[in-house]
């Protein structure tokens, strides 16, 4: 008996992956929320405030992923990508832009190679779709320049207990993207409780997920603190085990700088300073890095700036 | 660039020390009668706070005749809804204070800004809240159809939570109809005297809440006084046998609840992330100053190598330092006598055999420290696993098997706590059942809650405070404890 499943997993039937899933320690709900709070408590003043902000803004997939997605709209955020503030040379730029696979090729050609392009992939956001529609989904996205690919689990399939098939898929889709990496989307607020997040995040990381994500942003509750730190034990206890280090993107319902902060620092304090890479954390996200452009004015200015100040793209 | 939280203190100008105070007797702050003060200090940078009154016989004598006067002409008189509205007054008052009340808190017993301000100040408002709830419904508590109050109550209170420990005192003696003399800590006197202060505010009548300082002698005093109905002593079980002896053969009620031993049980299906989290609040939590601290961690040895692989990794990321910074975990330990007491316990530790770890951890040069340390291969002959060290410092046994568990957790003439870690509810139960201790927590450690009464077994004392069991202790009825 030991408290994390022994390794390797050999057994990828249905039975052996439950057997393994099952072997994992459980979460205590009101022990996970309570520990998230506490942290979330920390005060983070001055130079550590100015270093996390532009940490988070060099951690964003800056995201744009609606029916009314055009080359213009998709243009812009490029830009805005590229450069969030171009009154400052000193900010950072985001991690990657986020977009739909159609749109893979505006992306690209807007950001040449100076960041990452990434397409959510498998018939976001619900993945209800036939394997060879996924598969074909993301080969196109790749073939048109996607390096990083956001897929979605089978939520229908893991509730049902039919691992083989999440695992089958994970294993597949990685095959697909070659020398992409991915993303698998555990869409956490359809899982519903802690322990099924923890079996999603050892299954996709056996499956050979690059990075494991909360949320596609179009389910609520998006990514939380508690599931965010739960995803963070699963990563850091992966990494003891096998050496392979599996990054965290937290998507969805973060808006603000101090909301971010609060992440930076449940990263810090669960795995390490090692973890607060562009690499290995990544915020999904829309309307925050106006929030921490904002904060960032203030922070060097020393008052507030407005809305007016940032760019809207 | 590592991610450094930059200092992040709170502001000390919400509190305004006075350079000395005097008793708090009949409404009123005082002079001694002895002529007698000592320093109070800040142990986190042993800078002097404020000389408090010491308080002699006669001051004592003085405190207790003011508490039987306003019992008899008044206290006892008032209907309990009118009792209500003063401790409900009271609790409106912390809150509204809670910020000053946990800074000075802090300054004056060392324990980091963040439990006095998230832990202790809400519990404190939360038992006067639910103890003035009880006032004019204690016919309906169980204790007949009109449970009498007891008169004088001679209170006696330890530092590692001064002003909460005051509040479980202080609420359920007001709610019941008697009056009070209190001593608090003579190390850690500010916040009942801030407490005088809201009683004042809150228009309280003259001589219900007397609080008087002074050390040992002073409490002694107060214990033995004839004219006190009840006595309630919080503190170590050597000064509570004392008291117990003191106060035998007269008619006296008497509460304890003195130290501590407790176990936390980890069993190999335990949640375990939530557990170390647990067991890290068991223990470091308020320096380990806390008499249900979970001292003892049993672990099931099929895991313990993991387990402790998994509660090292978590300690590393600890935070010791200033008191009133917001991002510290581990405060000062609050005096000189009491960091010898636990060096002098840790060296037994090592004499003895067992091997102790700290994680690599800064110390202030100024103030009184002691990190966070774990000691293993502890055996339940070791000092350390029997004797209560009240310091953060944990010993680590192992055990094969349930029955082996609820052994080793009942092996200690204590019996205040214990936690049990496992994802099995009818293990919970059984262990629940079995393990010797007036407080069982499963799958979390050190919550407190007003409704929920907290006392011992054994060396542990006995009585209980809080929740319908606790008003027992204040009324004129059999103890239901």
């Amino acid at each position: 008996m030991s408290l994390l499943p022994t390794r390797p997993l050999t057994d990828t039937s249905s039975d052996g992956l439950k057997a393994y899933l099952k072997g994992l320690p459980g979460v205590d709900q009101v022990g996970l929320e309570a520990r998230a709070a506490t942290l979330a408590t920390r005060s983070i003043k001055n130079e550590s405030k100015i270093w996390a902000i532009d940490t988070a803004i060099s951690m964003v997939d800056l995201t744009t992923l609606e029916g009314m997605d055009t080359p213009g709209k998709v243009k812009a955020m490029c830009a805005k990508a590229l450069r969030p503030d171009p009154t400052d040379n000193t900010c950072p730029s985001v991690a990657a832009v986020c977009v739909y696979g159609d749109l893979v090729p505006t992306a690209r050609d807007a950001v040449q190679n100076q960041i990452h392009v990434a397409a959510v992939a498998t018939a976001f956001p619900s993945g209800r779709a036939s394997m060879d529609v996924k598969l074909m989904d993301t080969k196109e996205a790749v073939a048109a320049g996607a390096d990083e690919i956001d897929m979605v689990i089978d939520r229908g399939a893991f509730l049902a207990g039919d691992y083989a098939k999440v695992f089958n898929e994970i294993v597949a889709i990685k095959q697909a993207c070659g020398t992409a990496h991915l993303k698998v989307i555990l869409e956490t607020g359809e899982l519903k409780t802690y322990d099924n997040v923890r079996r999603a995040s050892w299954l996709a990381m056996e499956a050979g997920a690059d990075f494991i994500k909360t949320s596609t942003g179009k389910v609520s509750p998006a990514a939380t603190l508690p599931v965010t730190l739960l995803m963070l034990e699963a990563v850091r206890d992966f990494a003891d085990k096998t050496g392979t280090k599996v990054g965290v993107k937290a998507a969805g319902g973060i808006k603000t700088s101090k909301d971010a902060i609060k992440y930076l620092v449940l990263v810090n304090e669960t795995v390490g300073n090692g973890w607060l890479t562009p690499d290995l954390f990544r915020f999904g996200a829309s309307t925050l890095l106006n929030d921490l452009l904002q904060q960032r004015q203030r922070m060097r200015d020393g008052h507030y700036s407005g809305p007016d100040y940032v760019t809207i793209d | 660039m590592t991610f450094d939280y930059a200092p992040a203190p709170e502001s000390r100008a919400i509190v305004d020390i006075d350079s000395n105070y005097g008793l708090f007797i009949g409404g009123k702050f005082v002079e001694p009668k002895s002529g007698e003060y000592f320093k109070t200090i800040n142990p986190a940078t042993e800078e002097v706070l404020s000389e408090v009154a010491e308080a002699g016989q006669a001051d004592v004598d003085a405190a207790v005749a003011a508490a039987r006067k306003a019992y008899e002409k008044t206290w006892s008189k008032m209907s309990g809804k009118d009792r209500a509205k003063y401790i409900f007054r009271i609790a409106r008052i912390i809150q509204e204070r809670s910020r000053e009340l946990a800074v000075l808190e802090t300054l004056d017993n060392g324990k980091p800004i963040r439990e006095s301000r998230d832990v202790d100040i809400p519990l404190v408002a939360a038992h006067f809240f639910y103890h003035a709830g009880w006032a004019d419904k204690l016919e309906f508590a169980g204790y007949g159809p009109d449970p009498k109050s007891l008169g004088v109550a001679a209170q006696v209170i330890p530092w590692n939570f001064p002003l909460l420990m005051l509040a479980w005192k202080i609420a359920p003696a007001l709610a019941c109809g008697n009056t009070v003399v209190l001593k608090p800590a003579e190390t850690t006197p500010l916040t009942a005297l801030a407490f005088a202060d809201i009683c004042q505010q809150a228009d309280l009548p003259p001589g219900v809440v007397n609080i008087i300082t002074g050390a040992g002698d002073t409490g002694r005093m107060l214990v033995e006084h004839p004219d006190v109905n009840k006595v309630a002593f919080t503190g170590s079980t050597e000064v509570g046998k004392a008291i117990q002896r003191a106060v035998a053969g007269t008619n006296k009620k008497l509460t304890l609840e003195l130290g501590g031993k407790a176990a936390n049980i980890l069993f190999d299906d335990a949640p375990i992330d939530q557990a170390i989290e647990g067991i890290v609040n068991g223990i470091y939590f308020n320096q380990g100053h806390v008499c249900c601290a979970g001292s003892r961690l049993l672990l099931q040895e099929s895991i313990a190598e993991e387990a402790l692989h998994s509660l090292k990794r978590r300690l590393q990321t600890l935070r010791l330092g200033d008191p009133m910074d917001k991002n510290t975990d581990i405060g000062a330990i609050n005096s000189q006598a009491q960091l010898a007491k636990i060096e002098e316990l840790t060296k037994s530790g090592e004499d003895e055999g067992a091997d102790r770890w700290s994680p690599a951890c800064p110390i202030p040069e100024k103030g009184f420290w002691f990190p966070p340390t774990v000691f293993t291969n502890v055996t339940q002959a070791h000092r350390i696993a029997r004797e209560e060290i009240f310091g953060p410092v944990l010993s680590v046994l192992t055990f094969r098997t349930p029955e082996e568990a609820v052994e080793k957790a009942n092996n200690t003439p204590f019996g205040l706590s214990a936690g049990i870690w496992t994802d099995k509810g009818s293990r919970i139960l059984w262990m629940a059942s079995q393990v010797r201790s007036g407080i069982v927590w499963a799958n979390t450690f050190n919550r407190f809650d007003p409704a929920s009464p907290f006392g011992g077994y054994k060396e542990s004392g006995f009585g209980r405070e809080g929740g319908i069991t606790g008003l027992g202790a204040y009324l004129d009825a059999e103890d239901k404890s």
